[in-house]
């Protein structure tokens, strides 16, 4: 992230024989990477911008360009589609309440893991990660049987405390917020884990100034924790936002995208008209996502650049 | 040191969302213990009454479950051998030597990190139908060998190493090729160790992709695997699921476990996971 500028430096004068040998270094060094990434990446970033703009279908699968044109017809019909745009809503729920649940969790659990403990950091940071690393597909299973509304744990200890659980999965009210819990759970562990390192760099001394001088803990985590985490929170809220806005495996594994289409997300609904067969369908969706993510991350960096 | 301030009640608070947090895996691996009459009890119990490992041995006796660990374990670790090997040599490349289109390789590969997935699947799997490689195992692992991460953290690494070295070596008369490969490769073991385990670990629970490559059994991957079983004729025998849970989740676990220095350094240090 900062070392960015330190490529541009002047470069040293070098014999002319120097230089050669190690272009061709660097080449042969690139050459296999960029083969790969070419063929599987870079190609089908440009295959689908054209696929978009197409009436390509599965049957088109074996002659890819033998195709027709039609425009922005299938960004139009997307937005067009009921199904879509409630997607898009979902989509932008999960992501405005999900997003800073998330940052909360783990600048919290940070917070508490830096300065406020001293033994057993290991364990408590190693089981608030652990659910980062889970397959989503186990996770499902569990969680499924967690959320269970007559058997399940969840309201099993909420009917001890006199609440009576709703069917979490089966309820339009409660599913997308089932989902976005869950979310919540398995992700908070990846910000912790970069506020940590974050907070490395919050001097102490301004804290213990801070307290002589009688501010309390609140007022220093305000004043001087928040300020100085500023760019470990504008990346953290970045990388959070560009995951939540491509939320999709949730309501694949969990729900299906229902109960009616409540949980349903731009993404999987992309992937649905994938499997419809409607590849061009499918690709003007993702690239209008990937419009989003762009224009989002662009604002996020506006409204939190240093005056 | 005064420099830490403990607290009774934060360790209470962090001991029970610990124990939140970690619920779903206690009740996983205690549930894959009980039996299927246990398991439909209403309220439900916490300690198997009768613990039997009866589930595990439906799990691999129905399904080739062996054979889906070891082709998981197959496309993970060929994943992430060629990122190792293609990400370090692109990342060092892009650290310390001048070589003609630099500037555009590294704008493509920076480029791609903010693409979803979504926009490069679809070609991907015209590409992989087109080539004859449906329902194969280099499917796959073929999309994931050169991913734009690795080389982001592995320039990242390099941009660290003193450039004093290549001109030590150059000096001592060794090959470009060389001084990457016997000076610089051997430094980048802890940048190695991170990227090794967060590519496995991407490659482990990794699911949308070979859902829809793999139609039969000897493609299959654990996630995959797990999830047909979920909404398959079985979908209601807990004990066997809970139990395919485990078999998915536990060697990663146990990796994590073995590696998490690693891992908490990579994730701080790159932020992605």
């Amino acid at each position: 992230m900062s070392t960015a500028a330190s490529v541009e430096r002047k470069p040293r004068p070098r014999s002319k024989i120097g230089n050669a040998s190690e272009a061709r270094a660097g080449l042969i060094l690139a050459v296999p990477f960029l083969l790969l990434f070419a063929l599987f990446t870079l190609w089908p970033v440009f295959q689908s911008m054209f696929m978009s703009f197409t009436d390509t279908r599965v049957t088109d699968i074996r002659t890819p360009f033998s195709v027709n044109f039609v425009g922005f017809q299938n960004y139009a019909k997307a937005l067009a589609d009921p199904v879509f745009r409630r997607a898009a809503l979902n989509t932008g729920v999960f992501v405005v309440v999900g997003v800073p649940l998330t940052i909360a969790a783990g600048l919290a659990a940070a917070v508490a893991l830096d300065k406020g403990i001293t033994r057993f950091r290991g364990v408590f940071r190693v089981g608030f990660y652990t659910p980062v690393i889970t397959s989503i597909v186990a996770v499902a299973v569990v969680w499924r049987f967690l959320l269970q509304p007559d058997s399940g744990l969840v309201n099993t200890v909420l009917g001890l405390v006199g609440i009576d659980g709703p069917n979490w999965l089966g309820d339009t009210r409660t599913s997308l917020l089932s989902l976005i819990i869950m979310a919540t759970w398995r992700n908070f562990g990846t910000g912790m884990i970069i506020f940590l390192a974050g907070l490395q760099s919050v001097p102490w001394n301004l804290h213990e100034a801070a307290s002589l001088d009688g501010a309390s803990s609140w007022q220093r985590f305000w004043n001087i924790t928040l300020p100085l985490l500023r760019p470990t929170l504008l990346f953290v809220l970045v990388t959070t936002t560009i995951g939540y806005l491509q939320f999709f495996e949730e309501p694949f594994v969990m729900t299906q995208g229902g109960p009616l289409n409540s949980t349903i997300s731009a993404s999987m609904y992309t992937y649905n008209q994938f499997g419809f067969g409607n590849y061009g369908v499918a690709g003007a969706m993702a690239y209008m996502t990937f419009l989003v993510i762009v224009v989002v991350t662009i604002i996020q960096f506006r409204l939190t650049r240093e005056k | 040191m005064a420099r830490t301030t403990s607290r009774w009640w934060l360790y209470a608070i962090l001991s029970v969302l610990l124990l939140l947090v970690m619920t779903p895996f206690i009740w996983m691996v205690l549930g894959s213990l009980k039996t299927q009459g246990e398991l439909l009890k209403v309220p439900p119990t916490w300690i198997p009454e009768n613990p039997t490992l009866d589930n595990f041995a439906r799990l691999f006796q129905r399904l080739p479950f062996g054979q889906f660990f070891r082709t998981s374990v197959i496309v993970a670790v060929v994943v992430t051998g060629a990122n190792l090997i293609f990400c370090s040599m692109l990342g060092y490349a892009l650290a310390h030597l001048r070589f003609p289109g630099k500037r555009i390789v590294f704008g493509a590969v920076l480029g791609t990190l903010m693409i979803p997935g979504l926009v490069t699947f679809i070609p991907q799997f015209v590409l992989v139908v087109n080539m004859g490689l449906a329902d194969t195992l280099p499917a796959l692992f073929l999309p994931f060998l050169a991913g734009p991460f690795g080389v982001f953290l592995m320039r990242q690494f390099f941009l660290g190493t003193p450039r004093d070295l290549l001109e030590a070596g150059r000096l001592d008369g060794a090959s470009e090729l060389g001084i990457f490969f016997r000076i610089f490769l051997p430094l980048a073991t802890p940048a190695m160790a991170t990227l090794g385990i967060l590519t496995f670990l991407g490659s482990w629970n990794n699911f949308l992709w070979p859902l829809v490559v793999s139609s039969s059994e000897k493609t299959y991957t654990l996630p995959v695997a797990l999830a047909l079983v979920s909404t398959g004729q079985n979908q209601t025998d807990y004990g066997l699921l809970l139990a395919g849970a485990c078999v998915v989740v536990l060697p990663i676990v146990l990796v994590f476990l073995f590696f998490q220095r690693y891992f908490i350094e990579g994730v701080a240090s790159t932020g992605i996971k």
